[in-house]
């Protein structure tokens, strides 16, 4: 392996949560360097065309790849503060001494020694099993975002969409944007998930919603041809006769999983928290985890939107800094806070609260 | 190529476009944009075919971490091609067995 190289402040993932930890961190006067796995930082930001509920704070009203841009703007304001290095995974962390093992392409290896670290891996998509479920057409929600919104590929003539929360929808809607028929979207639960406003848009436009039906086989020899759904009843067994509807993708927006396995290797203490979608590191109020040189957020906390990964990531920055011994003011950790519980107001953010306050500790003992 | 003509809010921005060959057919793709995007637009939907089972695999995940879009780039195999830049004359095949890493003499 080649040289060791060196940073304050490391940030794995360059998404919503990353970007702002980098920003807050640099703008307190840290070095920082993000490490991101896909060839351009943003994360999940850059696929996503709606304009973004929430609070002003987090960019209300603006779209959320155009929220990608303010953020990359802020970065590149702090000049030379802030190195992103893309297409670059970090494949291993080593807590004892603060090295981390990292690929930049699929060749190169070298590694990275930081003083703090903040981990905003973000998520993964959730799978859902069924005969032929690994037939070439049948893809990941964001997969098939990053096909039409990033790269403006077609993914398709005609979609099948599993699942009704609002990744199901508002992908529903994006595929009719880019010209792209959906033939249902099909949810097992007996109610929408989602917003009722991302449910209204894909409605109007005559997508049928089949609530308590779920996806029983993919159809195909070599690529995907069709899928097979069937109904629910209350106990989620199946009935009535299944149904083949023709199409060329199955679009899987079953959820998102947290993507933890560097807090694992870290030894961070974990705990599985349905609310959060999976394993999620214990933390403090500054979103520091039991290892006091690493730091959590966005997804990876816990599945939320991007507008709460923002302000955890801004928090976890900031803690960061004041951990490396820079001057940071005090007070902005309860405007942060202030901010994080205007965005959890409402019923989906009481559910979000009872998963955290089961991984939220007053303090770690020094 | 199958790409968006008239989107309502996007307007895309491509990179220099280039040839590559696909199992040996020339196609064309955009320089900078991972390899699995430029096989999409192609048509080109099975990217390997699993060793034991013998099963199709495309693409799925879109951010490297779920490896059904393995393949044979320049003659290194299990390069994840949904995260890997396409370059001018790129040699792209279809993976068929577990991936022989070829071996440097000394």
């Amino acid at each position: 392996m080649k040289k060791v190289y060196e940073t304050d402040l490391l940030v794995i993932g360059g998404g919503a949560a990353g970007l702002c930890a980098a920003a807050e961190a640099a703008g307190a006067g840290a070095q920082v360097t993000v490490i991101e796995s896909d060839l351009h930082p943003g994360g999940q930001l850059v696929k996503q065309t709606h304009k973004f509920f929430g609070s002003k704070d987090e960019y209300a009203g603006t779209r959320g790849y155009k929220i990608a841009d303010i953020l990359l703007d802020e970065i590149k304001a702090l000049g030379d503060k802030v190195k992103i290095n893309c297409n670059t995974t970090v494949t291993g962390c080593y807590p004892e001494d603060g090295v981390y093992t990292v690929m930049e392409g699929e060749e190169n290896y070298y590694r990275v020694k930081a003083k703090k670290t903040v981990i905003a891996t973000g998520a993964q998509e959730r799978m859902i099993p069924f005969p032929n479920n690994d037939l070439p057409g049948v893809y990941g929600a964001g997969a098939v975002q990053t096909l039409m919104n990033v790269y403006g590929v077609v993914p398709g003539k005609r979609v099948v969409m599993v699942g009704a929360g609002n990744i199901g929808l508002i992908v529903s809607y994006q595929l009719t944007q880019a010209g792209v028929e959906v033939a249902a979207v099909v949810e097992a639960m007996p109610k929408i998930g989602g917003y009722w406003v991302h449910a209204a848009k894909i409605r109007r436009l005559g997508i049928p919603i089949l609530l308590r039906h779920t996806v029983v086989e993919a159809i195909g020899d070599k690529v995907l041809e069709g899928a097979v759904i069937q109904g629910l009843d209350d106990k989620f067994q199946l009935i009535g006769e299944p149904q083949t509807i023709d199409c060329d993708i199955i679009c899987m927006a079953v959820g998102l999983t947290p993507t933890t396995e560097l807090f694992w290797q870290a030894g961070c203490k974990m705990q599985y928290v349905p609310q959060l979608c999976g394993y999620v590191p214990f933390r403090d109020g500054a979103m520091r985890t039991s290892n006091p040189d690493i730091w959590v957020a966005g997804d990876a906390s816990g599945i939320e939107e991007a507008s709460a990964a923002m302000v955890e990531g801004r928090i976890a920055g900031h803690s960061a800094a004041k951990a490396l011994g820079l001057k940071v003011e005090d007070k902005k950790f309860d405007e942060y806070w202030t901010r994080l519980h205007h965005l959890r107001a409402g019923e989906v953010g009481e559910k979000i609260l009872a998963g955290i306050n089961q991984v939220l500790v007053s303090g770690w003992e020094a | 190529m199958e790409l968006i003509k008239n989107h309502p809010i996007l307007e895309y921005a491509h990179g220099e476009e280039v040839t590559f060959t696909f199992d040996g057919k020339e196609l064309k793709g955009y320089a900078g944009e991972p390899i699995a995007m430029a096989l999409h637009a192609n048509g080109v939907h099975i990217y390997r075919v699993t060793p034991e089972m013998k099963r199709t695999r495309g693409f799925f995940c879109a951010i490297g971490k779920c490896s059904s879009c393995f393949m044979v780039v320049d003659g290194v195999p299990n390069v994840r091609t949904c995260v890997t830049p396409l370059t001018a004359g790129m040699k792209v095949e279809t993976q068929k067995d577990k991936g022989r890493v070829p071996l440097e003499v000394c």
